[in-house]
């Protein structure tokens, strides 16, 4: 039986990353991917680095996110000048557009209530009205009547971040494992036996990365993963020279020249089929944001399941019958990576998680809610 | 010449270029390969409307065919 000092199942944005942490950290691991029968959140990314409005209500996930974008510059610059695999990093700022001025009222109170709600670490935004954004953004539509903007978001090449990661992981001595499904999983502390098709392996720590398959995984470790499937779809278009400066929550272009656009959320179980009349409203509210957009082609679209937790904030815990088995769960797999790689991984090679990370435990879905 | 019903990249072919466009990536030089709407190396601004497939469109008298230099531009018109 092959051992490591840990095994991370699932190969995506998050168990890469923590992978690549660990790996960095001297640990021998293996990487396990159950291969492409998979969900695949990590397909079905938009490539933002996120932070504008990611915790409202929730200032742990608001400072936890920060950290992540402000950690995003060095780790890209590593793996770049690791691995030679671009990652197209930019940060510019971002902008959330709002069409009518309702949208804007309730913009300007949800960017409020995140400076209200984040403390000392503080929260940069500005409200920008039509004036100022025709002199940022292009071709503005006369539907938009102003927007919110933060100096902290930023987009990435997801494709590349992934790629990195794992070229990253495989180069610093990680094991890679695909097309390994877990079949069977004997845990006791710090001591994890995992049967896959080709053997066993065992590790004396295991981190559950698996995103949408953690659910079913989590309670042979001791642990819990309520999570469920988001259905998101998104539309390329063709290339085109750089027109966009910064990205928009639901339009970005990308490095190469396309243009993405998103975003929706379906709650369709784990049908992965693309609708016709959810294409329409993110096309409709595209073209209202940006006229000329009408004019490309759409040369590509698809359809991908994300993970939802149910108050849509990650999942990290430890388990306590079985320590040393972790679990990872989360809605933003590309701006957390930042967070994964160079915070939660150096965590799970000390054996435990930081006390910060108490209020992510899944214990939280068992408080019974007040009368 | 080409005779009726051809497309337009066939009709570019036969005027004797070898190279119908440059590529967004690094601009190297591509022309027209499977002739049959699968391979994008066709791409052609005709009539105005960039990053066509020319293998996809057939040739009429007065067509306005031109090189798809790298990434298409755009004009970023308000309305």
């Amino acid at each position: 039986m092959d051992r490591y000092d840990a095994i991370v199942i699932g190969g995506g944005l998050v168990g890469s990353a923590i992978g690549y942490g660990l790996v960095r950290a001297r640990l021998r691991v293996a990487l396990l991917d159950e291969g492409d029968v998979a969900f695949r959140a990590s397909r079905g990314n938009f490539g933002l680095v996120w932070v504008q409005s990611k915790g409202d209500g929730a200032p742990h996930y608001q400072h936890w996110t920060r950290r992540s974008a402000d950690e995003w510059p060095a780790l890209a610059v590593e793996l770049e000048a690791k691995t030679g695999i671009a990652i197209g990093h930019q940060r510019p700022g971002g902008v959330h557009l709002c069409l009518g001025e309702a949208e804007l009222a309730a913009r300007h109170a949800t960017m409020e209530r995140m400076r209200a709600q984040s403390g000392n670490l503080g929260f940069d935004y500005r409200m920008l009205d039509r004036r100022e954004l025709t002199d940022m953004l292009p071709g503005l539509g006369p539907a938009v009547s102003g927007a919110s903007w933060t100096p902290y978001d930023g987009h990435a090449n997801p494709l590349g971040l992934l790629h990195a990661l794992h070229k990253g992981f495989a180069d610093n001595g990680g094991c890679f494992l695909p097309n390994s499904s877990v079949t069977e999983a004997v845990a006791s502390p710090g001591d994890f036996r995992i049967q896959l098709a080709g053997g066993e392996i065992g590790a004396s720590k295991v981190v559950l990365a698996a995103g949408l398959g953690n659910a079913d995984l989590a309670p042979h470790f001791g642990l819990s993963a309520p999570v469920k499937p988001l259905k998101g779809q998104i539309l390329v278009t063709e290339r085109a020279q750089q027109v966009l400066p910064m990205p928009i929550t639901t339009i970005r272009q990308t490095v190469e020249g396309s243009i993405m656009l998103g975003d929706s959320q379906e709650d369709a179980g784990f049908d992965t089929s693309q609708r016709p009349a959810v294409m329409q409203t993110i096309a409709r509210r595209a073209v209202l944001s940006f006229p000329w957009l009408r004019d490309l082609q759409i040369i590509r679209a698809w359809a991908a399941l994300r993970v939802m937790p149910p108050d849509a904030l990650p999942i990290y815990d430890q388990s306590e019958r079985f320590p040393g088995a972790f679990t990872a769960n989360c809605h933003s797999g590309v701006t957390l990576a930042g967070a994964h790689a160079n915070l939660l991984a150096p965590m799970v090679a000390a054996g435990m998680l930081d006390p910060e990370l108490e209020l992510f435990s899944a214990k939280r879905f068992d408080v019974p809610s007040a009368a | 010449m080409v005779p009726p019903g051809a497309s337009a990249a066939a009709a570019v072919l036969a005027a004797g270029f070898d190279s119908i466009r440059k590529t967004p990536v690094d601009g190297s030089e591509r022309g027209p390969y499977c002739m049959m709407g699968v391979c994008f190396d066709c791409l052609a601004e005709i009539d105005g409307v960039p990053n066509r497939q020319s293998c996809m469109i057939e040739v009429r008298p007065g067509m306005r065919i031109r090189r798809q230099m790298q990434a298409r531009t755009i004009d970023p018109k308000p309305e």
